[in-house]
């Protein structure tokens, strides 16, 4: 095989069909893009439903003077109440060995004390106003719907809080983020894949005496093939580098800038994560490139 | 080297056959004339011998293999023992003559040196020494067939088909063109070659086979054109 003819081959066909090449890139840099961002998404919603379920826990808040809760009763949850409530959420099935733990008034005061350190609303809170609270820890942190209904309601409980009910909404919008990515990110490689085997047809009729001469004089067909695969690829590869630099960009400035920096309490999608999502996307981008042309090629190489 | 066998071909959409029962064997080294009105079969003859088209019916032998039972990929290489010309010379316009016959070699994956040494020798064998850098356009209707018969010439092919080689050429030029064919014919290579022109069957008179709506009607060895009307 002769590499300086089918090099110079390939120069010539992508130079006839610069429009269309350009047309080809663009398609698969946004469409691999948005495939790239929907993994990214994906993998941040991983992270963060491990790091959040790992940590989950109910919170039962226990009535003070002020508080409303239907097991309250406009005073202070008595010692009683408190035994009577332990022992519920200790007997119940879903609850983890050893997983509660009682915070005090106290404890309550300095932990918010440590939150808000440097907000002036610390000095009009009074240890008093604190809730006394049971954190309970499950055996399957998806499983709390079991316990939340056994707890609320019992004499002495103001609120039971339960983390999922504010992550999963977040975690349904990404979701739908992702979902959204992933079908506009389909659409447009559908899109990609119709302008490759176009732009082929264009190219294969541009180039028609050569490959009918080639076929003459006993071309292989892989040989006749070849400046055609190595034009897709290379529009393929062009539009997943462009995609990839785009990907990498947006993690930068959007997570590692920004949320990283103004949400520190969550993990985020990282260099690993990127780099992963990245060759992800080089290898559909060639794949999807690869199989329109061996397709169309063939239909219209016809021996 | 060429045999039908019972060969009938209809093409797709068609009710009438192009070939019907044709029976022809051709040996290696003869010159052979197709000769038959316009849709008599003479194209679909060679492009069945090509293998553009499955036979319908019945079997070509070429070359010893039976073209029906050729897997498709190993067509490119029976290919390579035949050459091909045509009316219409089918040059590349933005090669060279020395390129254009180069191509052949090129794209069936020669060694370069064996292209360098080559293509100067089948251009002077062709009569076009001194033109290898000219450009298609620049040269005679004459001239142009000789560059298409020395590209098909020159991976020195066992068959030659020519499909009305003089169509497109004046009287005098077809003669050079039919010395040139008879030169290639005998270094050994089988010719056939399609042909409306009586006068170049009358000269030369070799082999004449006559189709008639797909019949052959008339194999004459050291044939003319046609019987007395």
């Amino acid at each position: 095989m002769r590499l300086n003819y089918i090099l110079s081959d390939l120069g010539i066909g992508l130079k006839r069909n610069l429009s269309m090449t350009i047309a080809v890139v663009v398609t698969i840099w946004v469409s691999l893009s948005l495939f790239g961002s929907a993994l990214l998404a994906r993998e941040q919603v991983d992270l963060m439903k491990g790091n959040w379920y790992d940590k989950i826990q109910i919170s039962v808040f226990l009535c003070t003077k002020d508080s409303g809760g239907r097991g309250c009763s406009g005073a202070e949850v008595t010692q009683e109440q408190k035994n009577r409530i332990q022992q519920v959420i200790q007997t119940n099935p879903d609850t983890a060995p050893d997983g509660v733990f009682s915070e005090s008034k106290k404890e309550a005061f300095e932990s918010f004390k440590k939150l808000y350190k440097d907000s002036p609303i610390v000095s009009t809170v009074t240890e008093d106003q604190m809730q006394e609270s049971f954190r309970v820890k499950l055996r399957d942190p998806t499983r709390y719907q079991n316990l939340v209904s056994a707890v609320a309601g019992l004499p002495g409980v103001d609120t039971v809080q339960d983390l999922r009910q504010y992550l999963d909404p977040l975690f349904k919008a990404l979701n739908g983020l992702q979902v959204g990515a992933l079908i506009s990110a389909g659409l447009l490689l559908v899109a990609a894949l119709m302008q490759i085997s176009n732009t082929i047809r264009l190219a294969a009729y541009a180039r028609r005496r050569e490959i009918g001469i080639m076929r003459l004089v006993g071309a292989s067909n892989f040989y006749i093939q070849l400046p055609f695969l190595l034009e897709a690829v290379l529009a393929a590869l062009i539009g997943a580098i462009f995609a990839c630099g785009t990907l990498w960009v947006g993690v930068y400035f959007v997570v590692m800038q920004r949320a990283q920096e103004t949400f520190r309490v969550w993990q985020w999608v990282g260099a690993t994560e990127t780099f992963r999502a990245t060759l992800i996307m080089v290898v559909v981008g060639l794949v999807l490139a690869v199989i329109p042309t061996f397709l169309t090629t063939r239909k219209y190489l016809k021996v | 080297m060429i045999r039908f066998e019972n060969v009938s071909k209809t093409y797709e959409g068609q009710s009438k056959a192009a070939l019907l029962n044709v029976n022809v064997e051709i040996e290696k080294g003869e010159f052979v004339f197709l000769v038959g009105t316009s849709g008599s079969g003479k194209s679909t003859f060679l492009r069945l011998v090509l293998r553009e088209h499955r036979t319908t019916r019945g079997h070509i032998m070429v070359a010893g293999k039976d073209l029906n039972r050729l897997a498709s990929w190993r067509i490119p290489q029976m290919r390579r023992q035949i050459g091909t010309v045509f009316q219409d010379f089918r040059l590349l316009p933005n090669k060279t003559v020395a390129e254009n016959v180069a191509f052949a070699l090129q794209v069936i994956g020669k060694p370069r040196a064996h292209i360098r040494k080559t293509v100067p020798e089948v251009l002077e064998l062709v009569g076009l020494d001194g033109k290898e850098d000219r450009m298609p356009d620049e040269l005679s209707g004459g001239e142009q067939q000789r560059v298409a018969i020395a590209r098909a010439f020159v991976n020195r092919p066992m068959i030659l088909i020519a499909d009305e080689p003089t169509g497109n050429l004046d009287p005098g030029t077809s003669v050079g063109i039919m010395k040139l064919l008879d030169r290639i014919n005998r270094t050994g290579t089988t010719v056939v070659m399609a042909t409306h022109d009586v006068s170049i069957v009358d000269q030369m008179r070799k082999r004449v086979i006559e189709l008639e709506n797909g019949h052959v009607v008339r194999d004459e060895s050291r044939g003319v054109y046609g019987y007395q009307h």
